[in-house]
Order: structure tokens, then C-alpha cells, then sequence
């Protein structure tokens, strides 16, 4: 089966069709996989918090997908399969409805292989913030996935699943994309529906595809885009998701920030990005330099937004309804602060802190508000870009996969992580990271690169043509990482 | 504020806490250089206008898988400690 495995989703997809493989057997191969890296303790990856005890029914295999497992990451709610968002909190936590996204590629023909490890409630960016252990990066073991969704990147990036389900806030899908060597991409803001998903900053939280390639990273977001009524904030998305196929790149704007992609990258990762760049060029693309003067303030802003909604968003984790409760408490109140001390990590902790801080009578003008104006100076940035180029391109993270532990110590450095990320996140704007190849950070070892494209909204399509194109072009080779 | 948050620190929990958010803080308070007087704030980058449905009643989690979860039943509720002692 080994060979079935190195295939990507439509190259399996094209396999069953062709009646060469079968899709019972094709689950079961991954499934066993999983297994064994759930099971094998300290040897293990750490990828998986769950894993599907048997193959899903053949109905699933008539739809467009053709039973092609799908590794979930653990905040999407999934009806009576454990779903806790990383958190002790919610631990064991089995929900009575399954999230949309799910739902629909279920019904496409992608059943649920398995629920992917993540920071607790998508806070953090090297998945070292799960209260069920790290995630490690399978091309280096002694460094981190990165994050959020580590255990949905680490586990595409190591054969582990076929393709997997993210979210992205500020990130976390295209850096743990990018420190894997895989595609992620974060659809526009709305473009894929939000019930189901254990919220975090629900100004920002949108679910998205992680995958080996940009080909099927089309083909999954083809079935999960779509208007909601149970997400009021979800709009219908104009015109069908189309496979890519562009070879070129003529007559294409590439806008290149000059604050994106200078002081605090990496050398190797900006040797890399200009690399890829020249590819690009020789595809017929322009390089155009475009200035976002108020991204580098982007962080600040978010690191103001996030925390503050949050704070609003976990305050529903109380002790009441489900997951856990302190015992012995002596009152009400006792309860919660006891219940939320016990149940949250440290990360959380100091979001949730910090969000109530910038929500607090007196301090809502000089933290809340002042970045709510910085956000519309984002995205009014981003919409100057839009009368100059189509594409806004960048490293995804300005360093590579970095060292457990490496940067536990002082929060503002790992929240740097996501420095090239975030304006997108606030802008609400589609964005992709694709592998353009390695680097070291100095005396280790050679390891993945993501290169970041941005469109305007709703460009998902031209988004995936322009990458594909260069990603054929680039030639990435991610088996180093399979297991 | 960690009462505020409803949240229990412990001692050398609050000190690291402070610690950290101060540190945290000092790089957020650069936005407050921005000259923004005149700009608008930003909390949804979607026009979205409040979509309603019909007001027709429908089915919803059934009593028994709503409690299914919780800590303590007792009745058909949810049981909490007094939020007196």
C-alpha cells in the first residue's frame, strides 16, 4: 500500500475511478497509519487526539470524493466523536451535532479519518500550547509543526492523511502549512461557514484546506464553500471552486511589500522567496513593489482584537454544560474561577487576560477602539494594493520551523510568527501558503519554506491558478517528511 | 481583572502573568502612535446586514441530549452550586 499513500487526493481519487484502488482498502491503510502514530506514544508524531475505529459506509464512495478520508482538526464539533479544541477543559467533550464543513465533505465523499492535535482553542503558533502534548515536525523531530493547526500539517506533511481540515485566525493554517513543507489556504473571510467550529475571534476564525498539493486544495475547498443559515455572517461564494490549470503567469501583477519581506526574515527564507520570485518572473508574472505602510502594525492590532474577542467567546466555558468542574466548590462564583483555573492552559490564560484588559471601562478607547481604526487602515492598505497588482506575495513565516521549547518563554516572540500573516487575517482577504523550497536557520538541518499569496476578496480561483502554476514550476519535493 | 474574567490565579501564577502581559503590552501600545483621528473603526470586513428568518418554530436539541453533557442534572436542569454559601 505504500505506493497508494505517496498519492495525492485526486491522484487516489482518479485511482478508484479507474477501479485500480480500492477505496475500503485506501481508508483502512490510513487509518492503521494514524493509528500506530496515536499509539506509539514518544515515537509518535503526535498528530492524531482521535482516530476512526472503522472504515464509513460504501455511500459515502458514490459522492464526487469518493470516500477519500479526512483528518479533522479537534475544533470542528463532530456529533459523538470527541471534540475539545486542544483544551483540558473539554476533555472527552462528545458534541451532539457535527460542524457544517464537516458535514459537507462527508456528504461529498470525505469521511472522518481522524480528530488532528491543535493549540488549545487555536492560540498559539507551534501547537506546544495543547493540553494533549506537542505535535513534532516529521521533517525534525526536535522542532515544532507549528501552529495552530500543527497536528493537521504534521499529519498531511507525514502521509498520515491524505488531506486534512484547518483554521486559520491570524495564521494557523498557512505557517503550520509553510513550517511542513505543504499548501494551506485561508479562503476569504465568510466563504466557508463558522458553525461547528469552537470559536476563538469570531471576526476571524475561517476553516480551510491543508493538502500536498494546490490541486487538491481546489478540490476540497470545491465542497466546503457555501451560504449557511446557522452562520449569519457566511455568504454564498460567486461561482463554482474550478480545479487550477494555468501554466503561466503573463501579464500578472506580483506586489512584493517591502514590509512583509524585509528586517526580521530569516536569510535563507528570504533567499528562498526571491528564488521563487525569479521563478515566477520566468513564468511571465511582473514584480511590482507595493507599500502596506500599516502592516508592520498589524500584530499590535490583532494581538488588541483577538484576545478581546475571545475573552467573550470562552466565557461560555463555565462549568455548567459541559466539559469539566471543579469539585468542592463553595459557591457559584467559586466554581467558575476554580473551573476555568483548572481547565484552561497559560496561553489561554493570558488571552483571555489580556482581552478583558482591553475591553475594561477606561482602557476600551486606548486598546479596543485604536486597533479597531488600525484594522481599517489595513484594509484600506490592502485595497490601494488591489489598483496596482493582483497578487500580494510574501515569505508565510519569516523564520523556518523552529526548536521545541525555543521560544516558550517569552510570549511576544512567538506571537512574531505570524508577523506576515496576520494583515490578511484582518484584511479578511483570501491567502495561500505553497512550498517554494528550503532552508537552513543556520547550523540545521535544510527545512521547508512557504511562499504566501494574497488576493483580493473572493479571487480563490485566480489565487489557486497563479499558485499552481508557479508550483509546477518550483518542483517542491515533500517526501523527506513522509513517515 | 482576573475576577472580571472569572478566572483564579494563583499567586505565582499572577506574578508571571504580569510579567508577560506587561511585556506584551509595551509592544500593543505602538498603535497608539498612529495618528487616527477621523478613522472609522473596522469590526466585521464583511457588509453584512442582519440576516432574519422566518420566526417559525422548529425543532431544537432535544432536553435530554442538552444535559447529556453537563456535570450535575438534577430535574430537568442543569444543577449549579448556591451562588451564595
Amino acid at each position: 500500500m505504500a505506493g497508494v499513500l505517496d498519492l495525492t487526493a485526486a491522484g487516489a481519487i482518479a485511482q478508484i475511478e479507474a477501479g485500480e484502488l480500492s477505496a475500503a482498502e485506501l481508508f483502512d491503510a490510513y487509518r492503521a497509519r494514524a493509528a500506530i502514530d496515536r499509539d506509539d506514544g514518544e515515537d509518535g508524531l503526535n498528530c492524531f487526539t482521535w482516530v476512526a475505529e472503522e472504515s464509513p459506509h460504501s455511500a459515502e464512495r458514490a459522492a464526487p470524493l469518493r470516500g477519500l478520508p479526512l483528518a479533522v482538526k479537534d475544533l470542528f464539533c463532530t456529533e459523538g466523536v470527541p471534540s475539545q479544541s486542544g483544551s483540558r477543559i473539554l476533555e472527552g467533550y462528545r458534541p451532539p451535532y457535527t460542524a457544517t464543513a464537516v458535514a459537507q465533505l462527508a456528504a461529498a465523499g470525505a469521511p472522518l479519518l481522524g480528530k488532528t492535535n491543535q493549540d488549545e482553542f487555536a492560540m498559539g503558533s507551534s501547537n506546544e500550547n495543547s493540553a494533549y502534548g506537542p505535535v513534532l515536525n516529521p521533517w525534525d523531530r526536535t522542532r515544532v509543526p507549528g501552529g495552530s493547526s500543527g497536528g493537521s500539517a504534521a499529519a498531511v506533511a507525514a502521509g498520515l492523511a491524505p488531506w486534512a481540515l484547518g483554521t486559520d485566525t491570524g495564521g494557523s493554517i498557512r505557517q503550520p502549512a509553510a513550517l511542513c513543507g505543504i499548501v494551506g489556504l485561508k479562503p476569504t473571510y465568510g466563504a466557508v461557514s463558522r458553525y461547528g467550529m469552537i470559536a476563538f475571534a469570531s471576526s476571524l476564525d475561517q476553516a480551510g484546506p491543508l493538502t500536498r498539493d494546490v490541486t487538491d486544495a481546489a478540490l476540497l475547498l470545491a465542497h466546503m464553500v457555501g451560504q449557511d443559515e446557522r452562520d449569519a455572517t457566511s455568504l454564498a461564494f460567486p461561482g463554482p471552486i474550478a480545479p487550477p490549470s494555468a501554466e503561466r503567469l503573463d501579464g500578472v501583477r506580483l506586489g512584493v511589500p517591502a514590509e512583509l519581506t524585509g528586517e526580521g526574515i530569516q536569510p535563507g527564507v528570504r533567499d528562498a522567496f526571491r528564488a521563487a520570485l525569479a521563478r515566477a518572473q520566468g513564468l511571465g508574472a511582473e514584480l511590482c513593489e507595493v507599500r502596506l505602510p500599516h502592516a508592520p502594525h498589524a500584530l499590535s492590532a490583532y494581538y488588541v482584537l483577538a484576545p478581546a474577542e475571545a475573552s467573550s467567546n470562552l466565557a461560555r466555558f463555565d462549568g455548567v454544560r459541559y466539559g469539566l468542574r471543579a469539585a468542592d466548590a463553595e459557591d457559584l462564583l467559586d466554581m467558575y474561577t476554580r473551573t476555568r483555573h483548572d481547565g484552561f492552559g497559560a496561553e489561554v490564560k493570558r488571552r483571555i487576560m489580556l482581552g478583558t484588559y482591553a475591553l475594561s471601562a477606561g482602557y476600551y478607547d486606548a486598546y479596543y477602539g485604536c486597533a479597531q481604526r488600525v484594522r481599517t487602515k489595513i484594509v484600506a492598505d490592502f485595497d490601494a494594493a488591489w489598483e496596482e497588482v493582483d497578487f500580494i506575495v510574501t515569505p508565510t513565516s519569516p523564520t523556518v520551523a523552529f526548536g521545541l521549547g525555543e521560544r516558550t518563554g517569552d510570549p511576544w516572540s512567538m506571537y512574531i510568527s505570524d508577523f506576515c500573516t496576520v494583515p490578511m487575517s484582518l484584511a479578511g482577504i483570501p491567502a495561500i501558503s505553497i512550498p517554494c523550497g528550503l532552508a537552513s536557520d543556520g547550523d540545521g538541518p535544510q527545512l521547508p519554506v512557504g511562499l504566501q499569496i494574497a488576493g483580493r476578496v473572493f479571487s480563490e480561483n485566480r489565487l489557486l491558478d497563479a499558485a499552481y502554476a508557479l508550483e509546477q514550476a518550483l518542483d517542491f519535493d515533500g517526501s523527506p517528511a513522509r513517515v | 481583572m482576573a475576577r472580571l474574567a472569572r478566572l483564579k490565579l494563583a499567586d505565582e501564577e499572577v506574578e508571571a502573568m504580569a510579567r508577560e502581559l506587561s511585556g506584551v503590552l509595551d509592544h500593543i501600545a505602538k498603535i497608539g502612535e498612529l495618528d487616527l483621528d477621523g478613522v472609522p473603526p473596522t469590526s466585521h470586513v464583511v457588509e453584512v446586514v442582519g440576516r432574519l428568518r422566518p420566526d417559525e418554530p422548529r425543532p431544537c436539541l432535544p432536553r435530554e441530549v442538552a444535559l447529556a453533557q453537563a456535570p450535575a442534572v438534577q430535574d430537568d436542569g442543569f444543577l449549579v452550586p448556591s451562588p451564595q454559601a
